[in-house]
């Protein structure tokens, strides 16, 4: 069974449908790329599934369903969801971002191994811990918030669009974190990517999403082989 | 002779107004970071601090007189039921309208601001009581300046709740969380933090804060259901001057607020009534010149 099904989620706002009946499975410990143009619905899928759009449908976690849960609920079943926009608590400070992270948690010993980890994963931060998180540069607010999320000890991380607006080389270092997470943490992800070429290159599964609907599915692999998939996302 | 005389009262009078007036802005102070914590939170003033100040000190003036209860229990018994109740006021009456625009929360706290005033006034009547203090009002001697108890005591009082809120913000787990979801609580949902309780939360600890300005003001003035609309208007003035979002400009806000009132009725009495003029007019300035006030943030953003 997949740690994360949705089965015909339909999602709108206000009277505006964007998704129209979406299903897909994550299965536990792979990385799952969403694919889709702009307004596909990739971002309103994880809202969707974080419980910040109202949804029809099965969305189930774990076995159990999450459809009409409170945002905060999901997320305390052990989804981590790291928004658009990052969501970084800008005036507090990078450490504090990361308490945050663990706010919720009462195994010290734990909390205090993940954050070493996190400094070996990002090995800025311990220097910087003290600093207010809104000084930071935008590739570096993306790590917080992966790092924020990490230190949730989430069970499933939604990743959206990790690599808008970040340089080519700060890219590359990101999606090289996700598939360390994945291969040395087991962190199951779900990652939204307008960067079809990076993301296909972690992902052990892929969806394209076209207007509100799956249009094509299959391995990362099978994708970046797929002719219609290359030519629309690829660029080649 | 004479004019060394002079000049040596007026040296220790400036020191006790200078005394007085650190004690009352200390009041002016935790009453303006009430108002602070719930602005952090809602981004609107809650008019009701003042009203729901007073009728916990009410409470107290019947847990003294009628329960005969010794002062020492009364105090915290008054400060935890203020906190249970400002728990339930944001549970029962602002959470429906948690996400309504700005206005509506400014009525409902107005509504509130009549419901709590006219609650004191039917239940405990519109006389005025008399309410004991916890300090002797006899004046201690430092340094052949006569300073009372009495202002020490506020002094100390205030110095306590500043400190203790202080610790909680900045070195407990749940004031973490409090902030996060005040400034940030969409990004806090995330994270799993039940932002409607820590709102909550944050109304318990500023009214708990609010009961314990009111049990200081009761015994300087007097207990009636009008007690704390003065005291709130300076805190008001403390907390634009010091920056509404800025629990630091609200105490310094107050103590400068404090200060300046003690002097300006002891040295200025010609323009002693018109204190709430001078209130308003520090709020005008204020606005027009520096918005943000003394500390406010200025919004850092890097993108």
């Amino acid at each position: 069974m997949a740690l994360l099904e949705l089965e015909n989620v339909v999602a709108s706002y206000g009277a505006i449908e964007v998704l129209h009946g979406v299903s897909l499975a994550v299965e536990e410990r792979s990385v799952v790329a969403m694919l889709g143009a702009n307004g596909a619905g990739k971002t309103t899928t994880l809202r969707a599934i974080s419980g910040r759009v109202k949804t029809y449908g099965v969305i189930r976690f774990d076995g159990r369903a999450i459809s009409g849960l409170a945002a905060e609920e999901v997320a305390r079943r052990g989804i981590a969801h790291v928004p658009e926009g990052r969501g970084t608590l800008a005036q507090l400070t990078v450490l504090e971002n990361l308490q945050m992270g663990a706010c919720l948690r009462h195994d010290r010993a734990g909390i205090k191994k993940d954050l070493d980890l996190v400094y070996e994963y990002f090995p800025w931060m311990p220097a910087r811990r003290s600093q207010t998180a809104a000084l930071l540069s935008g590739g570096e607010q993306q790590m917080l918030a992966i790092a924020r999320a990490l230190m949730m000890r989430p069970r499933l991380l939604l990743l959206d669009e990790p690599s808008l607006g970040l340089a080519p080389n700060v890219l590359r270092s990101i999606f090289a974190i996700i598939a360390q997470l994945n291969r040395d943490q087991g962190v199951t992800v779900l990652l939204v990517e307008q960067n079809a070429r990076a993301a296909l290159r972690v992902a052990d599964q892929a969806y394209v999403l076209e207007v509100g609907e799956i249009a094509v599915s299959g391995t990362g692999a099978e994708l970046a082989q797929n002719e219609s998939v290359r030519r629309s996302y690829l660029g080649y | 002779m004479a004019t060394e005389l002079l000049l040596a009262a007026s040296v220790q009078g400036v020191i006790q107004q200078l005394v007085f007036g650190i004690a009352t802005g200390g009041l002016y102070a935790s009453l303006a970071l009430a108002l602070v914590l719930i602005y952090r939170a809602m981004e609107t003033l809650n008019f009701a601090q003042g009203e729901m100040a007073t009728f916990t000190t009410f409470i107290a003036f019947s847990l003294l007189t009628y329960l005969h209860l010794p002062y020492f229990v009364v105090f915290p018994a008054t400060v935890v039921i203020a906190v249970l109740g400002g728990i339930l006021v944001e549970r029962v009456i602002i959470r429906p309208v948690e996400r309504a625009p700005v206005i509506t929360l400014v009525l409902v706290t107005l509504g509130l601001f009549a419901i709590f005033n006219g609650l004191s006034g039917l239940i405990w009547g519109y006389v005025v009581r008399p309410f004991p203090s916890p300090f002797p009002t006899t004046p201690v001697f430092v340094g052949g300046v006569g300073i009372s108890y009495q202002d020490l005591g506020l002094i100390g009082v205030s110095t306590i709740v500043l400190v203790l809120i202080w610790l909680l913000f900045s070195r407990t787990r749940i004031g973490l969380m409090m902030r996060a979801a005040a400034l940030y609580p969409e990004s806090s949902r995330l994270l799993g933090v039940r932002v409607g309780w820590m709102l909550a939360l944050g109304w318990g600890l500023a009214a708990g804060v609010g009961a314990v300005s009111g049990m200081m003001v009761a015994p300087i003035t007097v207990l009636d259901p009008n007690l704390m609309q003065s005291v709130l208007l300076y805190a008001f003035v403390a907390a634009v001057l010091g920056g509404i979002d800025s629990p630091v400009g609200a105490v310094v806000g107050g103590l400068a607020v404090g200060v300046v009132l003690a002097l300006v009725g002891t040295y200025l009495p010609a323009v002693q009534d018109l204190r709430l003029v001078f209130g308003f007019l520090v709020i005008i300035l204020v606005l027009l010149v520096k918005p943000g006030g003394l500390f406010g943030h200025e919004h850092v953003e890097r993108v």
